[in-house]
């Protein structure tokens, strides 16, 4: 098991004519992903190294029954994009591009809730998602991820940094512990999928013992994860909160990474992991090393 | 990018939200200029990006030309909270019946727009939350349904404003909105809204952040852009288009990633240091990206010790370390550099590191973030 891809999931690239699409599609596909078609308008008919290309989403879809995109195209593009791949009955979409205005973002997000309730945005602004050794979606590195450990606890891992995910798996792999899936969720401010979304799919994931939580400034959804923490999880979990040290009213390279007007605070999103239960480390090792003792303590 | 107010009263005028007649001035005669034409008594405003200008003397009213001389003299080139004025906003001075206050942002949560309204303006919102949270009423919008006349009457009918003012606050309401929206700004507020002896309803000061992402759209942004208020350090980060902020410390910090070199920064602070800076110099660390970003640090004359922070997911450890070699033929560092290299193809960047005969007074590779970071430190604080 895993969550929201698995070995079955079939993979379009929406933008895999471009330098992003294509150098990540075809790790992907390199990966074991089923990567099995990509969507530029007006190259249809073409291919990418053997992956065909069609000119819309839902010609791709009709021809390669893919039901995950993977949208890699610029920022001015992605807000139709997105809706295009929901409209065309994607249902899970993975979006890495970054500089989305957050008023596109907010409309496509409400657009999705309303027209297309059953499709799932990840992203913007994410590294995407992999499950190791069945599923990699965007630009993680797939060899960093340990295989998940038939007979031993493994973690699933849910991230708003990119390189902080690349440091949790990275952590992982140092202990010899095994990654069920890992969730990069993006720094931007209205994200597609956010961390109860995933936090209610890895305690309802048989294959997942515990969670790794990596939260930074800015925001609310690390306090909101914590009352929903305390409420419905009851797997172990630790967590490492990025920007402790970040002077408020300072966009920290992620749109959504600002302190301000004394909100969003590394201090107040540690204290109310703290307060849910969840062990919080002072930097990603000290996560890693948490998360070690955890796994030590579920035997 | 936080507009000052001048340049927030502009942007509102261009979506027709009424302000006071009036003009920005960087001289003293300039300033006479604009006050002779908005019309006496008029209002001298310092234009900085801090509050509690008004008791640092930096507001001032004019009765007539000699007056409006005398301020502003006085404020431009005043120094407010470490922030010298360069500008002053001359205008016509309102008579003030009553304050309002109106914004609208994204409320992150909910994920859909917010009307924050309050027939109490003119001080801070975060008071008026705290003694009478109840006097501010918050009207959630969805961004596809957009704001309505009606919903915007509604609003400042629940939010108190007396009868005469409705309909001017809701037409206000409704112009502030689309400069939100179609300005794409982050936060777009008027404290205080005010009412007019003669009924009018009109915006007397203006907030304004703008999204820097959607700045491909809004090319007019560029004029904004020239008087950003940035030091000297993140002038040259800018001109080579790096993520950097300027900090007070003495370790200057070079990451991949935004949250990695938000962690960096937290874990020098862990270990007893202090960070001169952020920096994100984002995927693929060329030897260009790099050798630009070590002249940046280089240039900040408070650093004593670098501490490169690399963990290579995409970026490959090799390309990194080439990058450095190269750079560091390109720039002469007054600061010893230490480098926490991970990830893919680590061992092969640790290796041209080694193998380019870089003396230790130089170079010192570690192993970990920590122990990069305790390094790091110990030079910088002369251990």
């Amino acid at each position: 098991m895993a969550i929201f891809v698995n070995k079955d999931t079939k993979v379009i690239v929406q933008g895999l004519t471009g330098g992003q699409g294509k150098y990540h599609g075809l790790r992907n596909q390199a990966y074991g992903t089923q990567v099995v078609g990509g969507v530029t308008p007006g190259k249809g008919g073409t291919d990418v190294e053997g992956i065909p290309v069609f000119d819309s989403v839902s010609q791709a879809v009709a021809a390669t029954g893919a039901d995950a995109s993977f949208i890699a195209v610029p920022p001015k593009a992605a807000p139709a994009a997105i809706l295009e791949a929901a409209a065309a009955g994607i249902r899970f979409i993975v979006c890495i591009t970054e500089g989305i205005p957050a008023q596109d973002e907010a409309k496509v997000f409400n657009t999705l809730v309303r027209d297309y309730p059953k499709t799932r945005l990840l992203g913007p602004n994410c590294p995407g998602i992999i499950s190791p050794g069945k599923c990699n979606i965007g630009i993680t590195a797939g060899e960093i991820a340990e295989l998940p450990q038939a007979g031993k606890k493994n973690v699933g891992i849910v991230s708003r940094s990119g390189t902080l995910t690349y440091q949790a798996l990275y952590e992982l792999k140092q202990r010899g512990i095994g990654v069920s899936t890992c969730v990069g969720i993006g720094g931007d401010p209205v994200p597609g999928t956010n961390f109860i979304d995933c936090l209610r799919e890895f305690q309802n994931d048989p294959e997942t013992d515990a969670i790794i939580m990596i939260g930074e400034i800015g925001g609310s959804a690390e306090e909101e994860a914590a009352e929903f923490i305390k409420a419905h999880v009851t797997k172990p979990m630790s967590a490492y909160i990025a920007g402790v040290t970040a002077p408020a009213g300072k966009k920290m390279g992620h749109a959504g990474a600002i302190v301000s007007g004394g909100k969003g605070t590394a201090q107040g999103k540690m204290d109310a992991l703290r307060g849910a239960g969840v062990k919080v480390g002072n930097n990603p090792t000290e996560a890693g090393d948490l998360m070690a003792e955890i796994i030590a303590a579920l035997g | 990018m936080d507009l000052f107010e001048y340049q927030g009263k502009q942007y509102f005028a261009r979506f027709d939200i009424p302000v006071s007649r009036g003009g920005a001035a960087t001289t003293v005669d300039e300033a006479l200029k604009v006050a002779d034409a908005s019309g006496y008594p008029v209002v001298v405003k310092a234009q900085v990006q801090v509050g509690g200008r008004g008791k640092a003397g930096g507001i001032k009213l004019a009765s007539n030309a000699e007056e409006a001389r005398l301020h502003a003299n006085n404020i431009l080139g005043m120094d407010i909270k470490g922030h010298v004025v360069k500008c002053v906003w001359v205008e016509n001075a309102s008579d003030i019946d009553e304050e309002y206050y109106a914004s609208f942002t994204l409320d992150r949560g909910a994920k859909k727009h917010l009307l924050m309204l309050s027939a109490q303006g003119g001080i801070e919102i975060e008071v008026v939350a705290e003694k009478d949270p109840d006097a501010i009423i918050k009207l959630h919008i969805d961004p596809v349904d957009g704001l309505s006349p009606a919903a915007a009457h509604k609003a400042a009918v629940d939010a108190k404003i007396p009868a005469q003012a409705v309909a001017g606050v809701a037409k206000i309401l409704v112009q502030l909105y689309r400069c939100f929206t179609e300005g794409d700004c982050d936060l777009a507020e008027i404290n205080p809204l005010i009412l007019k002896p003669t009924g009018e309803v009109h915006a007397l000061d203006a907030k304004v952040t703008l999204d820097d992402n959607a700045a491909f759209r809004h090319p007019e942004w560029d004029e904004y852009r020239a008087t950003e208020e940035l030091d000297a350090r993140e002038q040259l980060a800018r001109t080579h288009g790096l993520q950097y902020i300027g900090l007070d410390g003495t370790v200057g910090i070079i990451a991949n990633g935004a949250g990695l070199a938000m962690s960096t920064l937290d874990v020098v602070n862990q270990v007893g240091g202090t960070a001169a800076n952020f920096l994100d110099i984002g995927g693929g660390a060329s030897a260009d990206v790099m050798a630009a970003a070590l002249e940046v640090i280089n240039f900040d004359e408070k650093v004593t010790s670098i501490f490169i922070n690399i963990f290579g997911g995409i970026t490959r450890g090799e390309e990194v370390a080439k990058g450095i070699v190269e750079a560091l033929s390109r720039v002469t560092l007054k600061a010893p550099i230490v480098i926490r290299l991970d990830g893919t193809n680590a061992e092969e960047g640790r290796k041209i590191l080694a193998d380019a005969g870089i003396p230790e007074s130089t170079l010192i590779s570690k192993p970990t973030m920590l122990e990069a970071a305790r390094a790091a430190v110990a030079i910088s604080n002369g251990k």
